[in-house]
């Protein structure tokens, strides 16, 4: 079946694909340093009895989830250069669409980590006179941060495959450079299988170390 | 900043009906896409809390690949690379006298990748309803066929209706990649009015809304059905 298709093509534009992996995972590493430390302002926010604070966290995230992140990439391509006043390259835009998208989700994954903390256990903190600031970090945050980790990192993985997205606007991620190979060599069929080769098995990988990150921290 | 704001050119024709179309071919799309999802993802979320091992490897297998490969990647194998493996005649089939073959194969491909977070949630379902009440309908008799279909389904498909809400809308937003092979929904028209009439801001601020609303629509539907179809004392069931 495969008789007459050429694999070689991916050999010889390695070094192109290992670039655009490149691409991807920098894109995926600084959305997730940029959206979990947004997220977690963002869950703070959200369950501070301050309703001045959990409204506008609770708009922020609703905005996000509710539309596509296509329409948040053409959104800040659009409007960054004319915001900034002159024009930056594709990357900032899609970093910073990235970051702020991820950040509303993982303000949710966050935010649920934190409640699944039971209320006997801050109460529990308060009777022994920690402080407050004692109670979330000693108490609450490192049984959250436990509970989420899991979460988390599969929500990492998705990101990761939703950087193939910057597609729409021509930047050259994996899945861009596979496109471009494919259409310059005229080998689609073996340029997109091993896309979804690649991103299969990193992925894959990612999840069962979800797994076992699941039943190690279990608490 | 500098812009020159045309709120007037969203209400104006052509735009608006482009909008509106493109807001028609997107529910189309999730609307048959969560019909296929729901149909195979339930038999694979069934499959894989089965006893029986080859099925649910199968059920296993195919939720793992269409979950860890991107929608994108999904998208142009079913519309490039699919057709090219195809026997000759069917390919020939596929390309040249598939009716829409844009918005069919969106439709098949979002099906397929949403399948198989519904079988997840089916699974999940599932197995929330207990381990005695399978046992107990095995011991008054019932055939593994009838203690699916009599006593852990009815319960499964009430407890699932909020994460099946959310993945429908899962589908609305993902059907926006359908526009990278050319079908003109939501997001591709506003972008298309974005490069005709450089009005950026209000082509997207228009989607953006009207993705709003199709979302606070779908959430007010599932809440009424859920509260319609829950069943009494539900909720000491769902704490075992």
């Amino acid at each position: 079946m495969f008789g007459n298709f050429d694999f070689q093509v991916i050999v010889r534009w390695a070094p192109l694909l290992a670039e655009g992996m490149a691409l991807s995972l920098l894109l995926t590493g600084i959305a997730i340093i940029g959206g979990v430390v947004l997220g977690a302002v963002l869950a703070i926010m959200r369950l501070s009895p301050s309703r001045l604070l959990s409204w506008p966290s609770g708009f922020y995230v609703n905005f996000f989830r509710s539309i596509p992140l296509i329409l948040v990439i053409f959104w800040f391509y659009f409007s960054v250069p004319i915001v900034i006043g002159r024009p930056v390259g594709s990357f900032y835009s899609v970093l910073i669409a990235f970051t702020m998208f991820e950040a509303a989700y993982y303000c949710e994954i966050i935010r649920a980590g934190i409640m699944s903390v039971g209320r006997g256990q801050s109460a529990a903190a308060q009777a022994i006179g920690l402080s407050s600031f004692q109670a979330a970090t000693s108490v609450i945050l490192p049984q959250a941060f436990r509970n989420m980790l899991p979460v988390l990192l599969t929500r990492s993985i998705v990101m990761f495959q939703d950087t193939s997205l910057v597609y729409v606007v021509g930047l050259r991620d994996f899945m861009t450079t596979a496109d471009i190979v494919a259409t310059r060599e005229n080998r689609i069929v073996e340029m997109y299988l091993f896309a979804a080769v690649v991103y299969l098995a990193i992925c894959f990988a990612g999840s069962m170390w979800a797994r076992s990150l699941q039943r190690k921290y279990a608490i | 900043m500098n812009y020159n704001w045309n709120w007037a050119v969203i209400f104006t024709e052509p735009y608006l009906g482009w909008l509106l179309k493109g807001l028609q071919l997107t529910l189309t799309i999730a609307c048959c896409a969560g019909v296929i999802a729901f149909c195979i993802g339930g038999v694979v979320g069934i499959c894989r809390t089965l006893d029986v091992a080859p099925l649910r490897i199968a059920a296993t297998a195919y939720v793992e690949l269409f979950r860890n490969v991107p929608l994108l990647v999904q998208l142009f194998i079913w519309f490039f690379v699919v057709p090219e493996l195809l026997p000759k005649t069917w390919g020939h089939y596929v390309k040249r006298d598939l009716p829409f073959p844009e918005i069919t194969t969106a439709i098949i491909c979002m099906g397929l990748y949403q399948a198989a977070s519904i079988a997840e949630t089916v699974r999940a379902g599932i197995q929330s309803v207990g381990r005695n009440q399978r046992f107990a309908g095995l011991a008054i008799g019932l055939t593994t066929f009838q203690v699916y279909r009599y006593v852990l389904l009815p319960v499964t498909i009430r407890t699932i209706i909020p994460p099946l809400a959310s993945t429908f809308l899962a589908t609305v937003k993902d059907s926006s990649l359908a526009l990278t092979i050319g079908v003109l929904e939501l997001t591709a028209q506003s972008r298309q009015i974005e490069v005709y009439t450089f009005q950026g801001f209000e082509a997207f601020f228009a989607a953006t809304l009207l993705y709003q609303a199709v979302t606070v629509v779908v959430i007010f539907a599932m809440q009424y059905l859920e509260k319609t179809l829950r069943v009494p004392g539900m909720l000491s069931l769902a704490q075992k």
